[in-house]
């Protein structure tokens, strides 16, 4: 590459644009290190773009799995229709790019000194930080749900044996079994993942245990894809699932996994099989280095994604507060680009430009039954906002050719975000 | 205008021959389309390499709505011509 960056710079300087080339950055000179926390969907992407943009960036990414599992078409598997291996991801191409993977966790960041301790008591020093560790679960937010209840009434919202689990569960059950889920209030991560898992749930049980029923417990009055999803359930699924809302008592106070049974305001419902999606908040090492708040998410700057509490430490993901952007590994890989350019715009000494984002997420109803959301983002007030009159949901009204198609078009995106993220 | 300035000064000199490294920022906006559009073999078509007029022409379809979409009718609604042409110019200029 140097060749012909080289002759591009030329071009630049000797050319008539040479004010304009002395007015950018010179990624090529900035040999900083950056230390990026995560190799999900937002950390991965974000090592890998600030290597493209920046090559004689030392880059290096924490990691402590050696294979990362991707929650995006894991509802396709708790279906029965997909292997938990198509959503299983190395990172041998990361490193290959010349990027350091470290398959270590973070322990802690000392934002003063500018250092990250690893899981092995070694220390790194870097210019620049970037979180991406994704979410975690707040045990504290519900009575009854701790570290041994996910055994028992798994969340498997973060993908791999979780999943599984719950999947071996509704294999295990009866035909005739009840399967509640309960949903928390906003934010979460994946917005519209619940009601998709509660469609490919119905799925197995329509083909497998058709007298079974499934209950969806809200902490909300309204969601994601909402008349979407609802018409796919009268559809598809007629009188399988049952959705209570906030209003309707649908808000889940405790759990009793000695039992699997959901305490609501108005009741309790046991279940054969529970599956509790809990309360979350970033990955706790955003909160150990001063970057969650109160809320337990990450206030950013929206140009930059430097935390607002800790400098020089940049969050994205689900981690983050993205505003309109929801928690989704679209919205964390697009971050994670636009966050990627403002890091190797400020090693550079430059000012960066205000991002524009997109964010798309398909929902399956069925394997060939998608439909999506998009919107398209950029910073104001301080936030990033929805651009007004673009975006929305799929039309309600389209036909099952239209819904088949978006379902090609969801594996499709699948299949090029995960090769772009790793390889 | 100052990015497309830049943009095309770089296609005049072979960006197209660039490998994956970047010597300049992509546009604003540029970086989420390889979210869907991929250099793979998939569904959604690649758009890197292509004439730059035409994806602007495809995209003003999109946008009025002339020429069906799922999901690109919503997102072009998101972008002004100013914005789409140094896009254009510099997705035309990648791999
Ligand atoms: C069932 C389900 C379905 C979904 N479907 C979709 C979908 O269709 N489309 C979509 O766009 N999104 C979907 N999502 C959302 C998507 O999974 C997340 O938004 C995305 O993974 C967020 O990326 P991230 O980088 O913030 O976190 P992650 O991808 O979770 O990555 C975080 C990484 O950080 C690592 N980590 C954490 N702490 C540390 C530490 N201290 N040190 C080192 N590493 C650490 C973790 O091991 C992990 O690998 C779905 C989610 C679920 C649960």
């Amino acid at each position: 590459m140097s060749r012909r960056y080289r002759t591009t710079r030329r071009a630049f300087v000797g050319g008539a644009a040479a004010s304009l080339a002395l007015a950018r950055p010179s990624f090529a000179q900035a040999s900083a290190n950056v230390v990026v926390i995560g190799g999900g969907f937002g950390g991965a992407s974000c090592a890998r773009a600030l290597k493209w943009l920046a090559p004689k960036l030392q880059v290096t990414l924490l990691e402590p799995n050696k294979t990362f599992t991707a929650c995006p078409f894991s509802n396709d598997v708790i279906g029965g229709f997909r292997a938990i291996e198509a959503q299983r991801f190395g990172y041998d191409k990361i490193a290959a790019a010349g990027i350091t993977v470290a398959a270590q966790a973070a322990t802690g960041v000392d934002v003063q000194g500018r250092t990250v301790t690893l899981a092995d008591g070694s220390s790194l020093r870097y210019d620049r930080l970037v979180l991406s560790p994704g979410i975690d679960l707040r045990f504290d937010a519900l009575p009854g749900y701790d570290e041994a209840a996910v055994e028992v009434m798994p969340h498997a919202w973060k993908a791999g044996e979780q999943t599984l689990l719950l999947r071996r569960q509704l294999e295990a059950m009866d035909d005739g079994g009840l399967v509640v889920m309960s949903v928390p209030a906003n934010p979460y991560r994946c917005p519209p993942g619940p009601y998709e898992r509660a469609c490919l749930i119905a799925y197995y049980l329509k083909a497998k245990k058709p007298r079974s029923k499934l209950i969806v417990l809200d902490a909300k009055d309204a969601f994601s894809k909402q008349r979407l999803f609802q018409n796919a359930w009268t559809e598809l699924y007629p009188g399988m699932i049952e959705w209570v809302s906030l209003s309707q008592g649908g808000k889940v106070t405790s759990v009793d996994p000695s039992t699997k049974t959901f305490v609501t305001e108005f009741g309790k419902h046991t279940a054969q099989v529970a599956n509790v999606i809990p309360p979350q908040k970033a990955g706790r090492i955003a909160a150990l280095a001063g970057a969650a708040d109160a809320s337990g998410w990450c206030a950013i700057d929206p140009v930059t994604f430097e935390s607002k509490t800790a400098p020089n430490v940049h969050v994205i993901g689900d981690a983050c507060i993205a505003g309109g952007m929801p928690k989704s590994a679209f919205s964390a890989n697009a971050q994670a680009k636009a966050c990627a350019a403002a890091v190797a715009t400020l090693l550079a000494g430059g000012a960066p430009a205000a991002p524009k984002l997109i964010n798309t997420c398909y929902s399956l109803a069925a394997p060939d039954y998608g439909f999506s959301v998009a919107g398209v983002y950029q910073p104001k007030n301080g936030l990033l906002a929805d651009v007004e009159g673009a975006g929305g949901t799929s039309p309600v009204d389209a036909p099952r050719e239209f819904r088949a198609r978006e379902a090609v078009y969801a594996q499709s995106w699948f299949d090029t975000i995960t090769a772009e993220v790793f390889g | 205008m100052k990015f497309l300035s830049m943009v095309l000064l770089i296609a005049a000199v072979g960006a197209s021959a660039a490998p994956a490294c970047a010597a300049s920022l992509p546009p604003t906006g540029a970086a989420s389309c390889s979210g869907c559009h991929g250099a793979s073999a998939a569904a959604v078509p690649r758009i890197t390499g292509r004439d730059a007029g035409e994806i602007l022409t495809l995209i003003a379809a999109f946008r009025d709505g002339s020429r069906p979409a799922t999901v690109m009718g919503r997102i072009a609604k998101g972008y002004s011509d100013d914005e789409l042409r140094p896009i254009a110019a510099w997705l035309a200029g990648q791999k």
